[in-house]
């Protein structure tokens, strides 16, 4: 059966890179006994994806990991097991039957919800309202966007589906993610920073994600254009 | 919210900050109260080398059993983080409690190999601690190390409070005991504490002896104590019996991927085989086998509080190990039940050994070991490697029609008596080894050609060994060896199926001064650190430079240590040790040694090395 694992990363656990978190869950899943499946061939490995990495130094409560198994555990067990070998700042928030022509996490995932506090960055609630609302009333927001191999000036505004600034100063973005237009929150606040007239490489803010999404499918090849917490595929195991 | 000694900027622009952040699984966080002594316990090298390390892992476990203990690590910043730390004043922590190494009651080091004696002076640096023992403070940490590089602690006795010297399981307790007894009330005396310490069996408190030489360039003519209550010798200690010692059930799981990622089951201490090079071999004397329903019990449990997927024996000479057949039956039916892997290192290649290989490793994709050391049998005998070219030649034509066509060859140059004859004979053994391939497996059942490969290190003499009065060779004449070893390979008919390498010359001549040095090395160890050098065991980052520049500046000759032979009578630095392997044993073995006499091993035939004093092991077996 196919199950998917929501769980946070927070605290100094930010600063676990994505190799290393996929090296700890393989660990945690045998310490905690979970029946995980295992490929068949010469070196058998556990079959076992995340939704999208998460970048070092960023915190979330919406990290997402699908995994297949042989027997079943009701949630309630897998949850406890898990957190009980787990370390401060990797909690399982989530441990759900997935239905099986469910697309995996990997595949599906198309935004994502941020939460950027100013952090050391010394920027008020009221200079940031200023400057994103300056910020989108351009026609295009065009950053350098650097890839692996090439770096290339993209407009990133119409893959910036929501934005936010709360009373405390805190932003609210929901942008697009996954395997086409994957924007990360640096990107727009780098963007920010610049319009404001601030360095561009200022990393002062603490960023957290908070969800990660689907696009809800009305039926094939047409989409609502709401989106689904990953969250919200899959029933708990009894 | 957890006390972080790096702000979040500084670990976001430094490389791996896993390195420093603690919070490991089975890693271990205590509260403040009912704590007497908080031991920080580096190891002088990055994260992923000391994490690898298997007594590291021991020690933590057994401290931090004791509830009145609380043991936590420290290991090298990388270069990167040490000048971040050195421009914002930022105090070298400990992982843990990230709190500074400096509040700390002991500051322990594992030290395993000479080239980390100037990573020793950054930690120390880093820490806000003086280099030498007699310019700290009265509340300063006391400096304590451990590990092999204590059989000569000269170089480097200056900057330590205490060393030592055997088996950590022994006197750790009693030196806590003292140190509480002396900390009780208000008035810590040191100096105090340290005297009453030197009474503790295997502790060596450098500051209590005087050495005096001949001259000022000349041997040591004396090693006395200063009080007549401090002991002439000091006796390494050790288990006697390894059932029921404390061993690491839940050790620590990095999380970033490091050197050994794996369990690590230590099957046995010591070794039987005597090889007359061999430091390992003569200072863990004598072979003790843990038990087998033990061993069984700690793999499974530590797998179960790990998780990891690899567990990997651990000895000097696996093969010898009594029981490893049924050990090794256990865990393969263990590991294919549970989807692991098995890694056996240090494996006699024989017909057991490379069917257990089979069952446990792709025999495409792995190659199989020997360690010859030397090229011909008769540098073999000098040497006491019980290993002769019929052994080496019958394992390759074993494993050549198990399917293996890569074989990984082992040698040294520079031994004692060596000869030409004796570097050539490196090229012929490997040619007549790749010979033997196309001899034996017809072309049609050929995967390719034969690959061998073939290292060559250069010696080091060890105190402790027999070869402990030997000269070492110097930079030149190792490297002149290594081109004649080249240019006869490529006089060999199938040179193209073999791969020559040889190690960095100019780090074996230095770590061959460390290792046999006197207390006048610890200012040129100084002074290579102010000229810069720091992680020498890293080729990326050793400068010769640094040292021989250190060396001139302090007017010390490094040829004084290394290539020189002793006397036989002469006071060598190391002789207030006592490691349980008499000086009488190991003369007679250099005499043996010179004769190209083969000494047997301990379960052929007692020797009377002196071991058997210890009341257990291999010398009471049948």
């Amino acid at each position: 059966m196919k199950v998917r694992v929501r769980f946070s990363k927070l605290g100094i656990m930010k600063f676990i890179g994505h190799l290393d978190v996929m090296h700890f869950f393989q660990q945690l899943l045998r310490r905690s006994d979970i029946p995980i499946a295992y490929s068949s061939g010469l070196s058998p490995h556990q079959i076992m994806s995340f939704a999208l990495p998460l970048g070092i130094g960023l915190e979330s409560i919406g990290e997402y990991m699908d995994i297949e198994l042989t027997e079943r555990v009701s949630s309630e067990e897998a949850i406890r097991r898990m957190n009980l070998n787990s370390v401060n700042g990797i909690e399982i928030l989530s441990f759900k039957e997935l239905p099986e022509k469910a697309q995996n996490a990997m595949a599906s995932v198309s935004a994502a919800d941020y939460e950027i506090c100013p952090g050391k960055t010394g920027f008020t609630a009221d200079a940031l309202k200023e400057g994103l609302s300056g910020l989108f009333s351009e026609k295009e927001i065009v950053v350098l966007k650097r890839t692996k191999k090439n770096e290339q000036e993209i407009d990133i505004k119409p893959f910036i589906y929501e934005h936010s600034v709360k009373e405390d100063g805190t932003v609210f973005l929901r942008l697009s993610c996954g395997s086409v237009n994957n924007i990360k929150p640096e990107l727009v606040m780098g963007a920010l920073c610049k319009y404001m007239g601030a360095a561009a490489s200022d990393t002062g803010f603490a960023i957290k994600r908070l969800d990660l999404y689907r696009e809800d499918i009305l039926k094939p090849g047409e989409v609502s254009g709401r989106f689904i917490s990953l969250d919200s595929t899959g029933e708990p195991i009894k | 919210m957890r006390k972080q000694a790096l702000d979040d900027e500084i670990l976001l622009n430094i490389d791996k900050p896993v390195r420093y952040i603690g919070n490991e699984v089975n890693s271990i966080v205590k509260d403040g109260a009912g704590i007497a002594v908080r031991f920080a316990m580096c190891f002088p090298d990055l994260y992923e080398i000391g994490m690898s390390h298997l007594g590291m892992q021991i020690l933590y476990s057994m401290f931090n059993e004791w509830e009145d203990v609380w043991c936590e690590r420290v290991f090298s910043p990388w270069l990167d983080l040490a000048k971040l730390m050195r421009e914002r004043n930022i105090p070298l922590f400990a992982l843990e409690s990230q709190d500074p190494v400096k509040e700390f009651d002991f500051l322990g080091f594992t030290l395993q190999y000479e080239m980390c004696y100037t990573n020793v002076l950054q930690v120390l640096e880093l820490s806000g601690l003086n280099f030498y023992s007699k310019d700290r403070e009265n509340d300063d940490p006391i400096i304590i190390c451990g590990g092999p590089c204590t059989y000569n602690p000269e170089p480097y006795a200056d900057f330590f409070d205490i060393v030592y010297i055997g088996e950590g399981e022994v006197s750790y307790r009693a030196l806590f005991d003292l140190y509480k007894e002396c900390r009780n009330g208000d008035s810590f005396d040191k100096r105090d504490f340290l005297r009453r310490a030197s009474h503790i069996e295997g502790l060596y408190v450098p500051s209590l002896y005087e050495t005096e030489y001949v001259s000022e360039d000349g041997v040591l003519s004396s090693f006395t104590p200063l009080y007549p209550d401090v002991p002439g010798k000091v006796s390494r200690v050790l288990l006697s019996n390894l059932t029921g010692a404390c061993y690491p059930e839940k050790p620590i799981v990095p999380f970033m991927k490091i050197t050994q990622d794996r369990v690590v089951l230590e099957i046995m201490r010591g070794c039987i085989r005597g090889c007359r090079f061999c430091q390992a071999g003569m200072i863990y004397r004598p072979l003790r086998e843990r038990d087998l329903e033990e061993l069984k019990r700690l793999a499974v449990q530590m797998l179960k509080n790990t998780g990891q997927d690899e567990i990997s024996l651990s000895s000097l000479s696996s093969s010898d190990y009594s029981r490893l057949p049924e050990l090794v039956d256990f865990l393969i039916e263990y590991a294919r039940d549970n989807k692991l892997n098995i890694s056996l290192p240090s494996l006699r290649v024989d017909a057991f050994s490379l069917d257990v290989m089979k069952k446990v490793q792709d025999v495409k994709k792995s190659s199989v070991t020997f360690a010859p050391e030397a090229g011909t049998q008769r540098l073999r005998d000098i040497i006491n490697k019980g290993l002769t070219q019929e052994d080496i030649l019958d394992g390759c034509s074993k494993a050549f029609l198990g399917g293996w066509n890569r074989i990984k060859l082992y040698f040294m140059l520079g031994l004692p008596g060596e000869t030409t004859e004796d570097i050539k004979g490196i090229a012929r053994l490997s040619e007549r080894i790749a010979s033997l391939y196309y001899e034996l497996i017809p072309k049609e059942e050929r995967r390719g050609r034969v690959q061998i490969v073939t290292s060559t290190s250069f010696f080091v003499p060890k105190p402790f060994t027999p070869f402990q009065w030997a000269r070492q060779g110097s930079k030149e004449e190792f490297l002149e060896k290594a081109h004649i070893v080249n240019d006869e390979m490529k006089a060999q008919l199938n040179h193209k199926s073999i791969r020559y390498t040889w190690h960095d010359a100019s780090v074996s001549v230095l770590e061959g001064a460390l290792a046999r040095g006197d207390r006048r090395l610890s200012k040129v160890i100084v002074r290579a650190y102010e000229n810069g050098a720091c992680f020498d065991a890293w080729t990326e980052t050793f400068k010769e430079e640094s040292w021989l520049k250190a060396f001139s500046e302090t007017g010390i000759s490094m040829e004084y240590y290394t290539a020189r032979e002793r006397k036989p009578d002469e006071l060598l630095p190391w002789d207030f040790i006592d490691t349980g392997v008499s000086r009488e044993f190991l003369r007679k073995e250099w005499e043996n040694a010179l004769m190209g006499k083969v000494t047997p091993n301990c379960r052929e035939q007692c020797s009377g090395c002196g071991a058997r004093r210890f009341n257990g092991g291999v010398c009471y077996e049948g």
